[in-house]
């Protein structure tokens, strides 16, 4: 478990578009103001955490599901808990905590250290099937106390954005992750089809267990898939120059190339 | 979260229909913009008024999405008017004005449906 809760060093700030500390008055005082994060046009990564790959986070826009390539899916997982164990509130800020501690094995999560608040930015290192490494990110794209969406760049496996949330009903706390995605590229979409929604599936399902784990609950994984778009978007073909897997696996097949490299270095300057 | 608090009437001016949009948009009023897509027909353009929009979540943006995914499908345009800078800046935020025609007014809307 320790591997992948990193309390980072602080990862990074988003370039604002607009004035970045602006009062809910000033952006017609709408009570969502600051839950929202403020405009950017590109993601940057200021601080890395030791141990993280900052390969296809800095520079990189970010992705809603229109500008993905494959067909469109939202996901859902629940999990209940007994609403006296733990209310929405409180399971969103622990979710929020400790959002690194849910999630499976050989995946991290770098998370801000200012926390999950709007605009900031975490550094992802995932492990795909075939052990395949992959670093990306994501931005803090809503925050309040019952919920927050992550949105994902270019380049990461899909485009949108993940909302976890949690309601009170009938004497239940419900959590919920909620996926809204299109594969980013035709590989990755490849790669959905060839196992990797039960990957997905298979992850979310941990985490929403871990959730309830940590609450002491041994819960039930409630799973919706519903397939909202079947087209693809060939249009977006090209968003495979960015893809997060390929730069990925280059950046590793240079692996001995850059050792080397400051290897010949050091002895030169030392 | 998951109760509607918001509100979409639907007017047909020409070929396009409104929908005025009041209250708070979350993904739980996915049964009611719904509903207000299925009133509004087969307009040619589905024009969101926002001018009374008070509050909207994340949830609210992917239930706009979704909305803009039916509309694709029936060869019909989505446009948008009565947006604070606020909420202009959200959909910029999230790429939605790539694919949501935003317009200052009504009238500019309605000009861009075909219908003014």
């Amino acid at each position: 478990m320790s591997d992948k809760h990193e309390t980072a060093a602080r990862t990074a700030d988003a370039l604002p578009d607009q004035q970045p500390n602006q009062l809910p008055d000033e952006i017609g005082g709408a009570r969502d103001a600051t839950h929202w994060a403020k405009a950017v046009s590109r993601l940057n990564v200021s601080q890395v955490p030791e141990g993280a790959i900052n390969l296809n986070v800095t520079g990189k826009r970010l992705t809603s599901p229109i500008q993905g390539f494959g067909k469109m899916w939202q996901k859902t997982y629940q999990v209940r808990l007994p609403q006296e164990r733990v209310s929405a509130t409180d399971l969103i800020a622990t979710w929020k905590q400790r959002f690194p501690d849910f999630w499976p094995e050989g995946n991290r999560f770098y998370a801000p250290l200012t926390g999950i608040e709007p605009g900031e930015v975490a550094l992802l290192n995932m492990t795909l099937p075939g052990r395949m490494k992959l670093s990306t990110g994501v931005m803090v794209l809503y925050a309040d106390e019952e919920s927050f969406t992550l949105m994902t760049p270019q380049g990461h496996m899909f485009a949108g954005w993940i909302t976890f949330s949690a309601t009170e009903k009938d004497g239940e706390t419900v959590a919920q992750a909620q996926v809204l995605m299109r594969a980013s590229d035709p590989i990755f979409e490849l790669g959905l089809t060839m196992g990797g929604h039960k990957q997905e599936d298979r992850f979310w399902n941990h985490t929403m267990r871990e959730v309830a784990a940590h609450f002491g609950e041994i819960a039930v994984v409630d799973t919706q898939v519903v397939c909202v778009d079947k087209r693809r978007q060939w249009s977006r073909w090209s968003n495979i120059w960015h893809s997060s897997a390929i730069r990925s696996t280059v950046y590793m097949l240079g692996a001995p190339v850059r050792a080397v490299r400051a290897r010949l270095g050091g002895k030169s300057t030392g | 979260m998951t109760e509607s608090t918001a509100t979409f009437d639907v007017r047909q001016i020409g070929p396009a229909s409104i929908v005025d949009i009041r209250g708070d948009v979350t993904s739980g009023s996915e049964d009611v913009l719904m509903s207000a897509y299925d009133a509004a027909g087969n307009a040619k353009s589905i024009v969101l008024n926002f001018s009374e929009l008070s509050y909207m979540n994340s949830g609210g943006i992917g239930l706009l999405v979704t909305l803009l995914v039916r509309v694709n499908r029936q060869s019909q345009k989505l446009l948008a008017f009565g947006l604070s800078d606020h909420y202009r800046q959200i959909f910029e935020l999230t790429r939605l004005d790539e694919a949501v025609g935003i317009h200052d007014s009504e009238q500019a809307a309605l000009r861009a449906a075909g219908a003014g």
